[in-house]
């Protein structure tokens, strides 16, 4: 629940608190913890409240009087580490011990609005808030300090919240806090910490949530027990767009448990006490329903074709005026067309949300990557007021994008509102998951470049074919699947095309004349934003372009690159990549392949380059995949080992989309509805993988976490045409695709 | 139809009333309130409900409750003792082997069947062990990394 400033403020004053610190009893209907339920409950120190602004400091950092430290982020937790990150940025700017400071994200109740967690942002954006508010905090207080110590403000001392001046009198933050009001503005008059007394910020501080993990504590969203809950499954349909034509319930509704039973146009869900009985309805409402279905058109053989054949004019998002002359002229001309399938996210974990509607209002605990933008589109669907919403972000399984987070969140609600006062907990199956989640979009990418003798690229000339990109929820309720099979069904309006769609498809390289055109495609199959968007498949095109250039100019591709190159840092981070490779005393049997390839995510976050080797093990096998190494500058870093960590995540992830993945579907729906049918990479074909960081404390950080994906796609198709000849420009990179 | 049924988790035999066709998963998590083994697929495809019922790494997503009357099951919940985190369990943490998370029951299970039978696995035997754990942060190589630790050791599994 929401209340206003003012309210806020009123409320604050009244009960003789204040905001930059201080101990206050809980508003109690605030409460996100309700009791009894067995999620880490916050500790006594920080009262749940709601923000009221960006500009306010205690919307990103609190303090109370006992010596605790809560830092908000509207950012989410999804297995990126983001929650110890942003507690040593704060740490380390208030000059506190970081056993003080405790992280509350994602919560329409209380922390800012911040939109997506998403496109490796987190850090660049509330990572730079959250310091900003510290230093602040920090300003403030040492003002207050000096009055109090009788001492010029410079000469104050910090260690772990305690000040001392230098004739040796002492205060500390929680001092001065304590019974005060405070509620301050960010300035940004306040200096940031010099980073050599940085105690935190760059050190490999572990992630306390593993510590829970490993121990099977309650983590997850699907760990969430409220007093009282109920379970829910919902039946979706057979496939997109089908119709229920009839159901025959009664059977179902004889089943032991079954409290509820729910049709709403095509959208038919089930509640029972347990979660087993919820299971068994679900299975027996398959049995019982009868669908009409549309045909998915085209299929995948002509998917490609129909991209092309559909799309008519262009969006031109880049020309310059010499590309169509300057094509002509090179010396060295190529052409090459690169083919992306559709590809899921594949969440480990099937989505799960809980709901509970209670005098007209909705609380529900999602996994979602947005809470606000949950919140907006929740509205629409019912309605109501957003201020009668409260989204409340707890971890779900990792996403990597708009998965099915969104639409179970709604459907729990949808759930919920028909047994008021009851918490509902729903969860996915496998087959919702991987049949209804939003797909990385098919896509086609047709360069055309030219090379000068002395092997630097004088243009570069692409297209581009793809769906959407982004069809996440931001206030329009079609945007949740099931609203789409409602009685009253909510109209789908996808927009969000384009942008990206065209993700690093302009090379960094420096290049004069460069055309880029997008053909927006309106695909089969549902797609949104999968790590990386469109990036993911245009580094893989243009990185293997890359190569087929360098090979085209007789040119080893680390010096190719480098030639054309002049952004220092790119350079820096392929030379670093060269030395840990020892490129140049590789074993260069005929059974060993090498490839690198190298990116500034979105043109403007990390830099990576990396390098995989390829092994031909046996006739039947064509190739295996056997070491990756990769390099990353991603500026200030953090915390390396975090950083290090998702990097190696993200690069085993593309190899497997890279060498496995392709959504199987034919005109009757999707076929890929378990891992047997959309398998992915296992531990029994792991390559090795190193990640070496190049950290530039003295610049600001740089979202990382979605850098890997493309390079290491077309890493791994230089090292399969390094290793075997066959030049595979269709993802995915199977032996079947290699000619031996 | 509901039955009595007595199962021996972590070492404390509890009678629970359940129908006993119900999946052990869903009885390890509503009655005895664990959070280790969870849904994954349903379908012995992803290993993320797994626990150890007599030693041996078993699905609990589809073998009905009462199957596991009379073994010892044990899950990763079990595992620290007096407040002291088990040697394998350390190994992850100080290994830092986990994005999301939601494997790691899964991975923690295999590594710790693969470990009393093994102590002193390859590389090749620990592979194959975490191979029917679905993994989707693609967090292996920590995996591996933390086993290997946890081998080297030398302790007690
Ligand atoms: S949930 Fe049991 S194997 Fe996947
Ligand atoms: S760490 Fe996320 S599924 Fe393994």
């Amino acid at each position: 629940m929401k209340i206003s400033k003012v309210d806020r403020r009123a409320f604050l004053k009244t009960t003789g608190h204040l905001l930059i610190g201080f101990n206050l009893f809980p508003l109690v209907n605030c409460s996100p913890y309700e009791e009894d339920s067995n999620l880490t409950k916050p500790y006594n120190g920080i009262p749940v409240r709601p923000h009221a602004g960006k500009d306010l400091i205690d919307s990103w950092i609190r303090l109370d009087a006992e010596g605790h430290v809560t830092v908000l982020t509207g950012k989410k937790e999804l297995g990126q580490g983001i929650r110890t990150a942003l507690i040593q940025i704060a740490a380390d700017e208030l000059e506190v011990d970081i056993k003080r400071c405790h992280i509350i994200n994602g919560d329409t109740g209380q922390t800012a609005n911040e939109g997506y967690t998403s496109g490796s942002n987190s850090i660049e954006g509330s990572g730079i808030a959250i310091r900003q508010a510290a230093a602040e905090v920090k300003f403030f207080l040492l003002q207050l300090a000096s009055e109090k110590l009788q001492a010029p403000y410079e000469n104050l001392m910090v260690k772990d919240g305690w000040i001392t001046s230098p004739d040796k009198k002492k205060t500390s933050y929680w001092d001065l806090v304590n019974g005060a009001y405070y509620e301050k503005s960010i300035t940004g008059k306040a200096q940031i910490l010099d980073i050599n007394k940085h105690k935190y910020v760059g050190k490999p501080i572990p992630r306390e949530d593993i510590l829970h993990l490993v121990k099977g504590d309650a983590h997850f969203v699907h760990d969430l027990r409220l007093p009282g809950m109920v379970h829910a499954r919902v039946l979706h349909p057979p496939s997109y767009g089908a119709k229920l034509i009839s159901i025959d319930s009664t059977a179902v509704r004889a089943l032991t448990g079954v409290l509820k039973l729910l049709i709403d146009g095509s959208f038919i869900a089930v509640i029972a006490e347990r979660e087993y009985q919820a299971l068994k309805a679900w299975e027996k409402l398959k049995e019982v329903t009868v669908w009409e279905k549309p045909t998915i058109n085209p299929v995948p053989d002509r998917l490609f074709a129909d991209m092309r054949s559909k799309t008519q004019k262009p969006e031109i998002i880049q020309e310059t005026p010499n590309i169509s002359k300057q094509l002509t002229i090179s010396p060295i001309r190529l052409k090459s067309v690169y083919q992306r399938p559709y590809q899921m996210h594949g969440s480990a974990g099937p989505s799960c949300a809980l709901a509970k509607w209670e005098n007209d209002q909705l609380t529900v605990w999602s996994p979602t990557q947005g809470v606000y933008p949950l919140q907006a589109t929740l509205a629409d669907l019912f309605q109501m007021d957003s201020e009668k919403i409260r989204c409340i972000g707890i971890p779900g399984s990792g996403c990597y994008g708009h998965n099915g987070a969104d639409d179970v969140s709604a459907e729990a609600a949808l759930i919920a509102k028909h047994l008021p006062g009851k918490h509902v907990r729903l969860q996915w199956m496998r087959e919702d998951e991987h049949q209804w989640e939003p797909y990385g979009s098919a896509m086609i990418m047709e360069l055309e470049a030219g090379v000068s003798k002395e092997g630097l690229i004088q243009v570069w000339d692409s297209k581009i074919w793809s769906d959407s990109h982004s069809t996440r929820p931001r206030g329009e309720a079609g945007h949740f699947v099931s609203a789409r099979h409602l009685g009253n069904p909510f109209p789908f309006r996808k927009g969000g095309f384009s942008g990206g769609a065209y993700r690093n498809a302009t090379p960094l390289y420096d290049i004069p004349d460069v055309r880029l055109q997008l053909f927006n495609y309106d695909g089969p199959l549902r797609s949104s934003a999968l790590r990386g968007l469109g990036a993911y498949a245009n580094i893989f095109a243009l990185e293997s372009f890359i190569d087929e250039l360098a090979k085209a100019s007789g040119v080893d591709p680390f010096t190719f690159r480098i030639h054309n190159l002049k952004d220092e840092r790119a350079i820096a981070v392929l030379e670093k990549l060269k030395e840990k490779t020892k490129w140049n005393a590789l074993e260069r049997s005929k059974n060993k392949g090498y490839g690198i390839a190298f990116a500034k995510y979105k043109n403007s976050a990390a830099y990576f380059a990396v390098m995989v080797e390829v092994e031909k093990i046996t006739e039947k096998e064509a190739f295996k995949l056997k070491r990756m190494i990769g390099v990353i500058e991603a500026g200030q870093c953090i915390n390396p080992d975090g950083l290090i960590n998702q990097t190696e995540g993200g690069m085993i992830q593309s190899a497997s989309w890279t060498l496995m993945e392709s959504i199987k579907y034919d005109e009757k729906g999707i076929l890929s509805k378990d891992w047997n049918s959309y398998p992915i990479l296992r531990a029994n074909d792991i390559p090795g993988v190193e990640v070496h960081v190049i950290n530039r404390p003295e610049l600001p950080p740089l979202g990382a976490g979605e850098a890997a994906q493309g390079p290491v796609a077309a890493a791994i198709a230089n090292a399969v045409f390094d290793c075997t000849g066959t030049r595979v420009r269709e993802l995915p990179i199977t032996a079947e695709k290699v000619e031996r | 139809m509901t039955k009595s049924i007595v199962l021996a988790v972590n070492g404390t035999k509890k009678t629970i009333n359940v129908d006993p066709e119900e999946p052990l998963l869903y009885v390890l998590r509503e009655e005895f309130g664990l959070n280790g083994p969870k849904f994954g697929c349903g379908l012995h495809q992803c290993g993320s409900c797994l626990v150890l019922a007599n030693g041996q790494s078993s699905y609990t997503c589809r073998i009905p409750c009462s199957d596991f009357e009379g073994k010892k099951i044990e899950t990763i919940e079990g595992l620290s003792k007096k407040g002291k985190l088990h040697s394998l369990q350390q190994s992850f943490f100080e290994v830092q082997a986990a994005q999301c998370g939601y494997c790691v029951n899964g991975m923690l299970i295999s590594a710790l069947e693969l470990l009393r039978k093994n102590p002193n696995p390859n590389n090749h035997e620990i592979r194959e062990a975490l191979n029917k754990v679905i993994c989707r942060c693609g967090t292996h190589s920590r995996f591996i990394k933390a086993v290997k630790k946890a081998a080297d050791s030398q302790s007690k599994f």
